[in-house]
């Protein structure tokens, strides 16, 4: 397959179990290289970069994990603080970027909590919310709103949109047919049996400067 | 947001769950750090005994006038010490009194002094000059010539394999020590890789957040060194706690040769550097380890 992502565009990427969506946002926010073809990140060639450059790419892209993928042992606030640390935000600047976010997520109360402790849509929220916290300019995400009720998953979907506002390219894999309803300028890519299909025309946008 | 490779605050520091002192890991290099410090203490006091016994008794001689007659035995004894007073090669005569004597012979003879029956051999101590000794076989046919019950002992000749053990023991006991600097590197590359297995998810999370191998290994680092500080200082002090026991039942026997095993100032920094150096050594080869093991992930 060959497609381009537009910069600063909103994707929903559907398709069957199994189609292969997760394989195709695991190369999007490089957890895996692909053994042959072309895949070009904000203008880079990323399946001949050298490892030692990957995290600077990394740090620019925000990832919403099926699994979340939250760390055991923190809390909460730790783990939204998380992208923040590991750029290199001191102390004294992240307390107030975290506890909103928190509050954005509706997890204020729950600062301090451990994942362990957190049900299944709370522990989303703490995802999404480590996913957008540094601002990226890709954000990536698998079933984000998969274990919240409606009126939390349209207001997920509201921080997703403000954030693409903002100028992230944002891509959703998704089954929920309202949330893709939800976002009118949203683009659709269809993943079928390895093949893409583009019913909103999304792929004639050529390539820019956020691609894939 | 500061780009580049940061260090992790102290609040990250929390990433790795597990408290220090939770894996064998400590306790290991503990037991090494003790067998380290004992075999490096006895490596440095058997060294300095060979060096002492060199220094001590290595040049000297021992002249015994074996006559049971008293007057030719002092007779003897004065031309033999006149003639070692002339020769090429002897530093420093000394005739051994009889009050040195009757301390020599006290813990066999009792404290009653010499008795005039009992024929003690008359004896002379000889310092031999380093620079130029002289040729013991040629000392010994002059003495006899000027006194024929002389007999000329080189003390050297009979402390030469006692030298040459205590060097061997020295020796092995810095083959031992090296052994176990390269056992608790071993120990630390084995703890660091279980730890990056146990961990294996946060650290792939932090990967894809952007965390450098150098910001992971850090984590680690950090905890390897606590780990090992603790285990060196535990090490150290059972290992002191053993060598001060030892001292005081060395000191009771009252033996010479065992004192002079002793551990000179010197040899006490270097065993209590031990530990720093094993902490510095845990943190290299962990970090290297590390290293190369996120270098093998994505």
């Amino acid at each position: 397959m060959s497609f381009s992502l537009r910069e600063g565009g909103f994707y929903f990427l559907t398709g069957p179990s199994g189609a292969g969506k997760t394989s195709l946002l695991k190369l999007l926010y490089l957890a895996q290289r692909p053994s042959r073809g072309l895949i070009r990140l904000f203008g880079e060639d990323i399946v001949t970069m050298p490892r030692k450059r990957m995290p600077g790419f990394r740090r620019r892209i925000g990832v919403v994990f099926q699994d979340f993928r939250l760390v055991p042992h923190l809390s909460a606030f730790d783990n939204i603080a998380l992208p923040l640390r590991v750029a290199g935000v001191e102390e004294r600047d992240l307390e107030g970027p975290v506890k909103e976010m928190l509050g954005w997520v509706g997890l204020g109360h729950r600062a301090t909590a451990r994942p362990a402790t957190l049900s299944g849509g709370e522990q989303q929220r703490v995802a999404i919310a480590r996913a957008v916290i540094a601002r990226p300019e890709l954000l990536v995400a698998d079933e984000p709103t998969g274990n919240v009720d409606p009126e939390m998953a349209k207001r997920l979907l509201h921080l997703f949109d403000s954030l693409n506002r903002l100028g992230t390219t944002v891509v959703v894999a998704t089954h929920d047919l309202h949330l893709i309803s939800s976002i009118a300028r949203a683009e659709m890519l269809r993943l079928d049996r390895g093949e893409l299909l583009d019913p909103t025309g999304a792929l004639r946008h050529p390539p820019r400067r956020a691609e894939s | 947001m500061k780009g580049g490779v940061r260090r992790f605050g102290s609040a990250d520091r929390r990433l790795l769950p597990e408290g220090r002192l939770a894996g064998p890991m400590p306790w290991v290099i503990a037991i090494m750090m003790f067998l380290t410090v004992l075999a490096a203490a006895a490596g440095l006091g058997l060294g300095g005994a060979a060096r002492s016994l060199g220094a001590d008794l290595g040049n000297r001689a021992t002249v015994q006038i074996v006559e049971a007659n008293p007057d030719r035995r002092e007779a003897e004894a004065r031309r033999a010490v006149a003639l070692l007073e002339n020769q090429a090669g002897v530093a420093k005569v000394r005739r051994v009194s009889d009050r040195d004597m009757a301390a020599l012979l006290e813990p066999w003879l009792g404290s009653g002094g010499l008795d005039s029956d009992v024929p003690v051999p008359a004896m002379i101590d000889v310092e031999l000059s380093q620079a130029t000794p002289p040729s013991l076989e040629s000392l010994r046919a002059a003495l006899v010539q000027a006194a024929p019950s002389a007999r000329l002992d080189d003390n050297g000749q009979w402390l030469a394999p006692l030298g040459r053990l205590m060097n061997a023991l020295k020796w092995l006991a810095i083959a031992l020590v090296l052994l176990m600097i390269g056992a608790t590197a071993a120990t630390v590359v084995l703890a660091a890789r279980a730890a990056l297995d146990t961990h294996r998810s946060t650290i792939e999370v932090l990967h894809l957040m952007g965390a450098t191998d150098v910001q992971v290994a850090r984590l680690f680092q950090r905890r390897i060194a606590l780990d090992a500080l603790f285990g060196g200082g535990v090490g150290l002090a059972a290992a002191a706690l053993v060598l001060f026991a030892i001292g005081s039942r060395v000191a009771a026997l009252g033996s010479d040769l065992l004192g002079s095993a002793r551990l000179p100032a010197l040899g006490w920094v270097l065993l209590v550097a031990l530990p720093v150096f094993g902490v510095v050594l845990a943190m290299l080869v962990a970090r290297g380890a590390i290293l190369r093991a996120l270098g093998r992930m994505l």
